[in-house]
């Protein structure tokens, strides 16, 4: 079987309820081998894991962590749990699941860096997971896991959940930073980062849930044994949400290095109907959309870095040949002009000039100006916008205008 | 020092420069929309993005910092391309009918489209058109002319404490507005106007009541008089393109007459007045142990703060009227009597550098009797620059002509009013040799000038030690007003002004209004201070005649009549 459970590994099997089945299954094991050794360590560890970040961009996460360890004063957790991203669901898999595993990793980082205060961010519109972690939150206080003095070791962790009200730009790092603040989810200018001044300017760390989830893991089993699995340039495993028009949709975790096509066909048992794959898009609405003819490409941060874009959510969605490129791109750029935060100017007004252009292919009445036109708009927007919003938005343009130009000249207007 | 290459120069500059200064530094000119001098980096328009070797995206230059080895470049084809098509998409969903819009060819995005080669737009209009907030007699907030740069935001929410604007919505529903949509006047807004004064485009702007005074001009059964603001006489240049800091005092006379104005008078005369009634008004509080510290009432934008936010301190605020309202009030009486016209024909327009003044002569206090206003209409210095041109005035050259009688002798004291610190300073100078009855060996109180945020200073008035304060800005003022309302306040009399340097940097000043242009109109304040003869209010001959003949005595009835008003709370 191509799955290997790493961060999945305990879903069905643990109460998510429950602290006492986590704890029955190696629940807090990572936690207390931690605080048993020095916090580089811990660091030290994670980067002989070579693990990076699963929230799309694939950061080193020792990189990140060993900047908050050495920053003094106040300073901030927060797990990034707003996964807004069409197509993604792994992230509430995992707080619905297993949610003491996320607290586990994130206490973890708070030894490691010396934060006494970290946040769990959740998307609005994720109700139960919202309900599931402060209860898990709770108990792992009343456990003495979390609070004050934990594990007797005399450290502090304070854990609180965040959530907004169905944003998508709040699952950009300083979008996410303002709304705890109690902002608008409004991107601010970067540098400096997070980890030199975030939430109240204070350094702070952001991590995906799946990236916390893995910590407790390489502590346990060390970060040269975590790092066997997967591929030279992207260690461990990828949880994959599979959707759209495939007969086995979920969520699987699979090491690094499978191809695409063995997770459409293998676990998702290939097309519905057994129709014809006409695009698969990668990552969600800001990932790139692909040919049949590239399933074989295989899932790794350096592959999907090719397309301009990080896509390492690792969501993919299969489109068959009842659609057309332009029913998908308008869809994406309709979400786009929805979620731009307004702040900047390519985000805020290209994305709307976007979806009429695309509209007049869609409609048969582009020309050729129109296509340099898209083309020209889309790279000015990917260039020059504020976040990773506008950066990472036109990707499924760009993409779909080197492999589906074809599609692109059959509806222009000679 | 970081060294690195701009468009293929080397560069060096001081470390955490940003690349735009440091482009800036060297000559090279890098276009920028949101960014604006004083105010802070919002890297939102992105138009002054720049390629860095190694990087794919365009970063924007005005908050990038240098890094040594940096190579820069400023004008490669996609950075031209990308500015272009950023200046595109925004003047795509603006209201660009640019020759029905009071900034056409004052306006930055107008010029930044020229600059760059924009003859027509790629991209076809996406404005959806909403109503104009036109609900309050100051600002007019056109909102489909708004490019969302966020400088007035800024202004006013870190400037001047206030936070009246901000953006409300997201993605193309974002705008700039009230709280809730609300209009204006529905806000704690004081008018003050520096909202319009940073805006790059038409979206807020004075409401242009220039139509009314030709309207009035050409009016033959009105005797129309106008008078001029201490502050606009070293920035009305500006409005023809003369340099920042232009004395042209007695151009604006010429040019006044030159419109059709039957006299034309110097506010400055009313500030010398407001001198002596403030000064002993402030006498009899120390004196009589009235409500201390006593806080000075000339400034409108200051008023409206203090009644909306303040209201537990109004009776700290001097009862005089200000200069403006003072000649006003005047005018309608002394004057009218001296001249035998009935008040309702005479026709009073004021010069201001202010857009709040706009607010306040039309208070319901500022009638005397509650007949005639005071003043009848307020033009910004942009409204009478406008007027200027209209008239094909050659200002420049023009013969200078002096203020008419009989206000027609003011001192130095009433010309630095327009400065912070000035009022103060014009007061200290009268109050220490009234009190004192001893000439001042040096009248510069340097210590309440320049551009300090709090200034104070220590005189001694009847061998006692009193301390003084002066501030700008709103958000200055708020740290004095707290002290006041918790009672903690050190001082004996407090000045305070709204705008940033004092009515020199009014909100209905010039465009292109930057700390560098205050520096400079303060300075030439001062020139004019001190090449007066006189430089002491109460050493003011007019006046002197004026309480003689008609007022009597400083304080008394007459002056409580026509010079004197009071302050109510408007806590919304």
């Amino acid at each position: 079987m191509i799955q290997e459970k790493i961060v999945s590994k305990r879903f069905g099997k643990v109460n998510p309820l429950s602290i006492d089945s986590y704890i029955k299954y190696d629940g807090y094991k990572g936690l207390e081998k931690a605080v048993s050794n020095h916090p580089t360590q811990v660091i030290d560890e994670i980067e002989k894991s070579r693990i990076r970040g699963r929230g799309g961009a694939g950061f080193p996460a020792h990189i990140k962590a060993r900047a908050l360890a050495n920053a003094s004063g106040p300073k901030f957790i927060v797990c990034n749990g707003d996964e807004g991203e069409p197509g993604n669901f792994k992230d509430r898999m995992l707080m619905e699941n297993d949610p003491h595993a996320i607290v586990e990793g994130m206490v973890i980082m708070a030894y490691a860096t010396g934060a006494k205060k970290g946040y769990v961010y959740i998307r609005g519109e994720y109700q139960n997971a919202i309900k599931i972690m402060k209860a898990t939150i709770q108990a792992a206080e009343e456990k003495g896991f979390l609070g004050e003095n934990i594990l007797n070791k005399g450290f502090d962790f304070k854990l609180e959940v965040r959530s907004g009200a169905g944003s998508y730009v709040v699952g950009e790092e300083f979008s996410m930073i303002e709304s705890i603040e109690g902002k608008p989810g409004r991107s601010r200018v970067k540098p400096p980062f997070p980890t030199d001044k975030g939430i109240h300017d204070r350094p702070t760390l952001i991590n995906n849930v799946e990236t916390f989830v893995n910590f407790p893991y390489i502590v346990l089993v060390g970060g040269e044994e975590f790092a066997k699995v997967g591929t030279a340039s992207s260690t461990g495993t990828k949880l994959i949400s599979l959707s759209g028009n495939v007969k086995n949709k979920g969520l699987y975790e699979v090491p690094f290095g499978t191809s695409i096509r063995d997770v459409i066909f293998q676990l998702g048992k290939g097309v519905r109907n057994n129709k014809p794959i006409k695009m698969v898009q990668l990552g969600g609405a800001s990932g790139p959309i692909i040919p049949e003819y590239m399933l074989d490409m295989s899932i790794d941060f350096d592959r999907f870095e090719n397309f301009d874009s990080k896509t390492g959510t690792g969501a993919i969605i299969v489109i068959d040949d009842r659609y057309d490129i332009f029913d998908v791109l308008l869809i994406n750029m309709k979400f786009f002009v929805h979620q731009s935060c307004g702040k900047c100017a390519p985000c805020r007004e290209g994305h709307i000039q976007i979806v009429n252009l695309l509209n007049k292919f869609k409609t048969h009445r582009a020309t050729e100006k129109d296509l340099m036109s898209l083309e020209n708009l889309a790279k000015v927007i990917q260039q020059t916008s504020l976040c990773g919003l506008g950066q990472t938005s036109m990707t499924s343009i760009i993409s779909s205008l080197r492999y589906f130009r074809d599609d692109y000249f059959a509806k222009v207007r000679y | 020092m970081v060294n690195l290459k701009i468009n293929n120069i080397d560069v060096q500059v001081e470390e955490n420069t940003t690349i735009l200064e440091a482009a800036r530094r060297n000559h090279i000119d890098i276009p920028t929309l949101c960014n604006y001098p004083d105010l802070s980096i919002k890297s939102e328009c992105r138009v002054c993005v720049v390629e860095i070797d190694g990087q794919k995206k365009l970063p924007t230059s005005c908050s990038t910092i240098v890094r040594e080895g940096m190579v820069v470049n400023t004008n490669s084809p996609k950075v031209l391309n990308a500015r272009k098509t950023i200046i595109e998409l925004i003047l795509a969903n603006h209201d660009a009918n640019c020759t029905a819009c009071p900034k056409n060819l004052n306006c930055e995005l107008q010029a930044l489209a020229n600059k760059l080669g924009i003859d027509k737009n790629r991209f076809p209009t996406v404005l959806e058109v909403q109503p104009v907030d036109d609900h309050n007699p100051v600002l007019v907030r056109n909102i489909n002319r708004c490019i969302k740069c966020g400088r007035c935001i800024d202004m006013c929410k870190n400037v001047q404490s206030m936070g009246v604007l901000d953006v409300m919505g997201r993605s193309k529903d974002s705008k700039i507005t009230p709280a809730y949509g609300k209009y204006l006047s529905d806000e704690f807004c004081t008018y003050c106007g520096q909202c319009s004064s940073v805006c790059p485009v038409g979206a807020i702007i004075e409401k242009d009541d220039t139509d009314r005074v030709w309207e009035a001009l050409n009016n033959p059964s009105l005797h129309v008089i106008v008078q001029v603001a201490p502050a606009v006489r070293v920035s009305l240049g500006e409005e023809v393109g003369m340099a920042p800091g232009s004395i042209v005092t007695e151009k604006v006379v010429a040019a006044l007459k030159y419109l059709g104005f039957d006299a034309v008078f110097d506010t400055d005369f009313t500030a010398d007045l407001t001198i002596i009634e403030e000064g002993n008004e402030l006498i009899e509080r120390v004196t009589n142990g009235g409500t201390l510290p006593m806080m000075t009432s000339c400034c409108p934008g200051w008023i409206n703060f203090a009644e909306q936010k303040y209201p537990e301190i109004l009776d700290h605020i001097s009862t005089c009227k200000s200069p403006q309202q003072m000649f006003g009030a005047l005018a309608k009486s002394y004057y009218a009597e001296k001249m035998n016209i009935k008040p309702e024909d005479l026709f009073v327009v004021s010069i201001m550098p202010c857009t709040a003044k706009k607010y306040e002569a039309q208070r319901k206090e500022m009638r005397i009797d509650n007949i005639n206003p005071d003043v009848d209409v307020v033009l910004t210095t942009r409204e009478l620059g406008k007027m200027i041109r209209q008239m094909g005035i050659n200002f420049e050259d023009i013969q200078e002509i002096p203020f008419d009688k009989p206000f027609g002798i003011t001192t130095g004291a009433a010309a630095i009013f327009g400065a912070t610190g000035g009022v103060m300073e014009a007061a200290l100078r009268t109050v220490y040799e009234v009190v004192n009855k001893e000439e001042l060996q040096d009248i510069n109180f340097t210590q309440v000038r320049g551009t300090d945020g709090i200034k104070e200073a220590e005189v001694v008035l009847g061998g006692q030690k009193v301390k003084v304060a002066v501030a700008h800005t709103l958000a200055n003022a708020k740290i004095l007003c707290e002290q006041v309302k918790a009672g903690t306040s050190p001082y004996t009399f407090i000045e305070i002004m709204t705008c940033p340097g004092g009515c020199i940097g009014g909100g209905g000043q010039p465009y292109g209004t930057t700390n560098a242009v205050r520096e400079k109109r303060i300075e030439a304040t001062y020139n004019v201070d001190e090449d007066m003869p006189i430089r002491k209010s109460h050493e003011n001959p007019d006046i002197i005649a004026l309480y003689d003949e008609y007022l009597l005595k400083p304080l008394g009835k007459k002056s409580h009549h026509l010079l004197h008003t009071h302050y109510s709370s408007r806590n919304k």
